[in-house]
C-alpha cells in the first residue's frame, strides 16, 4: 500500500475514533488550504515539469522549500537525505517521488522525539502555564482560545494579566476572561509583572483552580532587560508552587522567518520552555517554519492557530499537519 | 540592530575580496555563493535574491571592474550600489494633501504593530511636521484594541476618534471625517483591524473605507521579523486596495530584516518609516542609503548628526560655548549635557552608526552603563545651588550629605568631582589653544556634533 494510502486511511478513518479525526482533519485542511494549494501545486507543477528525477528538479525543489521558509541549513539537510533515498530506491521518473517527499517531512517532524504534544498538566492540584514571545504574535488571543478548549474540558481555569506593558492588554485578556467566562486577576497598567503573577499564584491556590494561565507583555529577544524581568516572572512563580510553570508556552507566528529560531533559542535560555503555539497558520501560504524548529531545536509544537474563532486552536499533530499539506496530492493518487 | 547578522555575513564575505588586486570570474562566483546564503538566511525573498545576485554578478565581472586599479573596493562598491537600489534608491517622503486634511490609512496583517504606529507617526507628525493629527479607532474587532488607541492618545495627548465596536468601521470613518473638517484636524490617521490578504470580506471593508475620501497615504504595516510571505502579503495588499508606502516595524530586534529588502523591490513601493522600540518617539524615516551603509560596515555618519541635531538646540550650544570659554561652566550645564546625549537614544545604538564600530573587537556587546549616568545626576541633584556653581566649597561633611542624599557613595562623589575638574582643565586649554590662534585642536567631528 502506498504511504498516502495508509496515511488516508488513518485520517479519515477506517478505524473507530473516525468522526472525532475527520473533522480536526478537516479543521487543518481548511486553515491550510493556502499552504496546501501553492506548495501542493507548486510540487505537482514540478512533477509534471520534470520527468525525470535530475538536478534540475532537485535545485526547483529545493527553492520551493526555501520559499516555505523551511530554511537553508534544513533544506540542505532534507535535499541530501532524498537524493540518498532516491539513489537507494533507484528512482527515476518523477512520477513517484512525491509519495517520498512527505515521507521525508514526516520523518524530519518526528526525528528522534518522545511527541509530547499533549499538555503536561498536574493530575490534581494547580497547574501553571505561562505564555512567552515577540510583541504581535498573538500571546493574549491564544490564552483566550486555550482557556476556552480547558474549560471545555471540564478544567477550572483562571488567567492572569501578566502583560502590565502594551496599551489596552489587561482590556483585551479581560474581554477574553468574559467571552470565555472566566476569572482574571490583574492590576493597573504599568505596575510590575511578577507582582501580578504572585497575587494570581495565591489567588488561583485559594479558589482552588486547575489550570492558571499567565499572559505576559511581548518582548524582543534581544531586549536584555525584558528578557531578566521575564526570567523573574519564572522565578516568583516557581518559588510560590515548585513544580511550576508546569508549561512554559512560546507563541510564535507562522509567518516569521529565519528569526523564528533566534526567538525560540534565546527564549528557551531564559525560560525553559516546553512548547510552541504556531499562530496565524491560516494566514501564511508557508508553513515551513515548523520543519526547522523541530529540526533545529527539539522543541515540541504544541498547538496551531488555524483562525479566530474560539475553537480555532488545535492540537499540532505532524501528520495531520502534513497531510494538509499534501491532502489534493492524496486524492490524486486515490483516483488513479 | 536590525540586519546585523546580514550585516556580519556580507561583510565577512567582502572582506575577502576586498583587497584583492585582481578579481577573477571564479572569485566572483565564490562570493556571489555566499552573499546568496547570507541573503536567504535573512529572510529575503528567493526571486529578488536570485535577481541581485544576477545583477551584481554581471556588473562584477564586467570591465570597469577589471580595469580599475582597485578591483577589490570596485565589487564592494557594487554590492553596495545594488543593495540600495534594492532598498528603494532615495529617502521617500510623506505625502501632504494640499486640501486638508491629508487622510492616512494604516493596513497590515494582525499584530503587525498598527495601532502602535499610528500613534507613533501622530507623535512624528505633530512633533515634526506641525500638524494637528485625530486618530481614528476602526479596529472594532480585536477585543481592546479601541481601549489600546484612547490610551497611546492619552499618553500623547491626542485626541482619539471612536465610536465603540458597535459601528461598523466604514461609518466611523464617515463620522470622523466631520469631526475632523469641524475641529481643523489636518491628518487623519485610520487605525483599521488586521486581517489576512486573503481575507476577502474585510478586504471589501478597506475598499469601502477608502471610498470615502481617496486616502493620501496608504501604509502597509509590516513585521520586519516576517519570512518569505513578506511579499506575498504586500503583494496582495497592493493589489486590493492600493498601497503607497510601507512601514516596518520591530527593526529593533535581532532580525536580518530581509523583508525590508524584498518588499520594496517586488512592490516597487517604498519604506517610509521604520520602528525602532516600544516607546512613543521610537518610529524613523527610512534611508536606503545609509541603512545600506549601515549593513556593509561603513557606518551611519548622517542618521548620527541628524539625531544630535535635533536634540541640541543651537541657541544653548552657543550659550555653552560661551560658558568653557570664561570658565563659568557649572554642574547644571554639566547636568543639562548629560539630558541632552540621554535624549539621542540608547548609547550603545548611537555607538554603532560610527563607521567601523562593528569592527572594534567587544563592542559589539558592548552595553553602555546609563545607570551610570543616573548615579551622576543624582549626585548632582542633591547637591545645593551653592554647591553646583562652585564645588570648590564640597568639604568632607558636605560629601557625606550628598551621597546620603544620592544613594551613592562617598568614593562616587569623589570621583565625579575629580572629572568635573579635569574638565574645565581640559576646556581652558581648548579655549587657550583656539584664542592664540594656533592650530585648531578639536576633537574630531564632535563640534560639528553639537552645533
Amino acid at each position: 500500500m502506498s504511504f498516502f494510502k495508509k496515511f488516508k486511511e488513518k485520517m479519515l478513518g477506517a478505524t473507530p475514533e473516525a468522526e472525532e479525526t475527520v473533522s480536526i482533519t478537516n479543521k487543518f485542511k481548511e486553515g491550510l488550504s493556502k499552504t496546501r494549494n501553492q506548495f501542493t501545486s507548486k510540487v505537482n507543477d514540478l512533477v509534471a515539469k520534470y520527468r525525470k528525477v535530475d538536478e534540475d528538479f532537485f535545485e526547483e525543489l529545493e527553492e520551493i522549500l526555501l520559499q516555505a521558509d523551511v530554511g537553508f541549513e534544513t533544506v540542505t539537510e532534507l535535499m541530501d537525505s532524498l537524493r540518498f533515498e532516491v539513489q537507494r530506491k533507484n528512482i527515476k521518473d518523477t512520477s513517484g517521488i512525491q509519495s517520498v517527499i512527505s515521507e521525508k517531512l514526516v520523518e524530519i517532524y518526528n526525528a528522534g522525539e518522545d511527541d509530547i504534544t499533549e499538555l503536561q498538566l498536574e493530575e490534581s492540584g494547580l497547574s501553571v502555564i505561562l505564555f512567552v514571545g515577540v510583541n504581535g504574535v498573538g500571546k493574549t488571543t491564544t490564552i483566550g482560545k486555550l482557556a476556552h478548549r480547558l474549560k471545555g474540558e471540564g478544567k477550572n481555569v483562571m488567567l492572569a494579566a501578566g502583560d502590565t506593558f502594551r496599551a489596552g492588554a489587561i482590556d483585551q485578556l479581560q474581554v477574553w476572561g468574559d467571552r470565555v467566562g472566566v476569572e482574571v486577576i490583574k492590576q493597573s497598567e504599568g505596575s510590575d509583572p511578577a507582582a501580578v503573577m504572585y497575587d494570581a499564584v495565591r489567588a488561583a491556590k485559594s479558589r482552588g483552580v486547575d489550570v492558571l494561565i499567565c499572559d505576559t507583555a511581548g518582548r524582543l529577544q534581544n531586549k536584555v532587560n525584558l528578557m531578566n524581568e521575564l526570567e523573574k516572572i519564572h522565578r516568583v512563580i516557581s518559588r510560590e508552587i515548585p513544580d511550576a510553570p508546569h508549561e512554559v508556552l512560546l507563541a510564535l507566528d507562522a509567518t516569521t522567518g529565519q528569526n523564528a529560531l533566534v526567538q525560540a533559542q534565546t527564549f528557551k535560555e531564559v525560560t525553559n520552555v516546553t512548547g510552541i503555539v504556531l499562530t496565524k497558520l491560516d494566514g501564511t501560504a508557508k508553513g515551513g517554519i515548523v520543519l526547522a524548529i523541530r529540526n533545529k531545536l527539539h522543541i515540541p509544537v504544541k498547538f496551531v492557530g488555524l483562525g479566530e474563532q474560539m475553537d480555532d486552536l488545535q492540537p499540532f499533530d505532524a501528520e495531520k499537519y502534513v497531510y494538509g499539506l499534501f491532502a489534493d496530492g492524496l486524492h490524486l493518487e486515490d483516483e488513479e | 540592530m536590525a540586519f546585523e547578522g546580514l550585516a556580519e555575513r556580507l561583510q565577512g564575505t567582502l572582506q575577502k575580496i576586498k583587497g584583492k588586486g585582481k578579481v577573477s570570474e571564479a572569485d566572483v562566483k565564490e562570493m556571489m555563493r555566499e552573499v546568496r546564503y547570507a541573503l536567504l538566511e535573512a529572510d529575503v525573498n528567493l526571486k529578488v535574491v536570485k535577481e541581485f545576485v544576477k545583477n551584481v554578478s554581471a556588473r562584477a565581472v564586467g570591465q570597469d571592474v577589471m580595469k580599475s586599479l582597485t578591483p577589490g573596493q570596485q565589487v564592494v562598491k557594487i554590492v553596495k550600489d545594488e543593495l540600495t537600489e534594492l532598498m528603494g534608491g532615495e529617502q521617500s517622503q510623506i505625502s501632504f494633501s494640499t486640501r486638508p486634511p491629508t487622510v492616512i490609512m494604516m493596513v497590515g496583517l494582525q499584530g503587525a504593530g498598527k495601532t502602535t504606529t499610528t500613534g507613533k507617526l501622530a507623535n512624528i507628525l505633530r512633533k515634526k511636521y506641525n500638524k494637528k493629527p485625530l486618530l481614528v479607532a476602526a479596529d472594532i474587532y480585536r477585543p481592546a484594541a479601541v481601549q489600546q488607541l484612547q490610551t497611546i492618545g492619552k499618553q500623547l495627548s491626542l485626541p482619539v476618534f471612536a465610536l465603540g465596536t458597535e459601528i461598523s468601521p466604514v461609518e466611523i470613518v464617515k463620522q470622523a471625517m466631520e469631526q475632523a473638517k469641524e475641529e481643523h484636524h489636518d491628518v487623519v490617521i485610520i487605525d483599521t483591524a488586521g486581517r489576512l490578504h486573503i481575507d476577502e470580506t474585510l478586504m471589501q471593508e478597506l475598499k469601502d473605507i477608502r471610498a470615502i475620501k481617496e486616502p493620501d497615504e496608504v501604509f502597509l504595516v509590516v513585521d520586519a521579523m516576517t519570512g518569505q510571505d513578506a511579499v506575498n502579503v504586500a503583494n496582495n495588499f497592493n493589489e486590493a486596495i492600493g498601497i503607497t508606502g510601507v512601514v516596518l516595524t520591530k527593526l529593533d530586534g535581532d532580525t536580518r530584516g530581509g523583508a525590508a529588502l524584498s518588499i520594496r523591490s517586488v512592490t516597487q513601493k517604498p519604506i517610509k518609516f521604520v520602528g525602532m522600540g516600544e516607546k512613543m518617539d521610537a518610529l524613523e524615516p527610512f534611508h536606503p542609503e545609509r541603512m545600506a551603509s549601515r549593513i556593509l560596515g561603513m557606518g551611519d555618519m548622517m542618521s548620527l548628526i541628524e539625531k544630535a541635531q535635533s536634540n541640541v538646540d543651537e541657541e544653548r550650544a552657543k550659550e555653552l560655548e560661551e560658558k568653557f570659554r570664561t570658565q563659568s561652566f557649572t554642574f547644571d550645564d554639566f547636568l543639562e549635557q548629560i539630558g541632552q546625549v540621554k535624549q539621542m537614544g540608547p548609547l550603545d545604538e548611537i555607538l554603532k552608526m560610527l563607521p567601523g564600530a562593528g569592527k572594534i573587537k567587544g563592542l559589539e556587546n558592548a552595553k553602555v552603563d546609563e545607570k551610570q549616568m543616573d548615579r551622576v545626576e543624582a549626585i548632582i541633584y542633591s547637591m545645593t545651588t551653592q554647591e553646583k556653581t562652585t564645588p570648590e566649597i564640597i568639604n568632607g561633611p558636605r560629601k557625606k550629605r550628598i551621597a546620603k542624599g544620592s544613594g551613592t557613595s562617598i568614593q562616587d562623589i569623589n570621583r565625579l568631582l575629580k572629572q568635573f575638574e579635569d574638565m574645565k582643565k581640559m576646556m581652558k586649554q581648548m579655549t587657550n589653544m583656539q584664542q592664540k590662534g594656533k592650530k585648531k585642536m578639536k576633537m574630531p567631528g564632535l563640534d560639528s556634533l553639537f552645533k
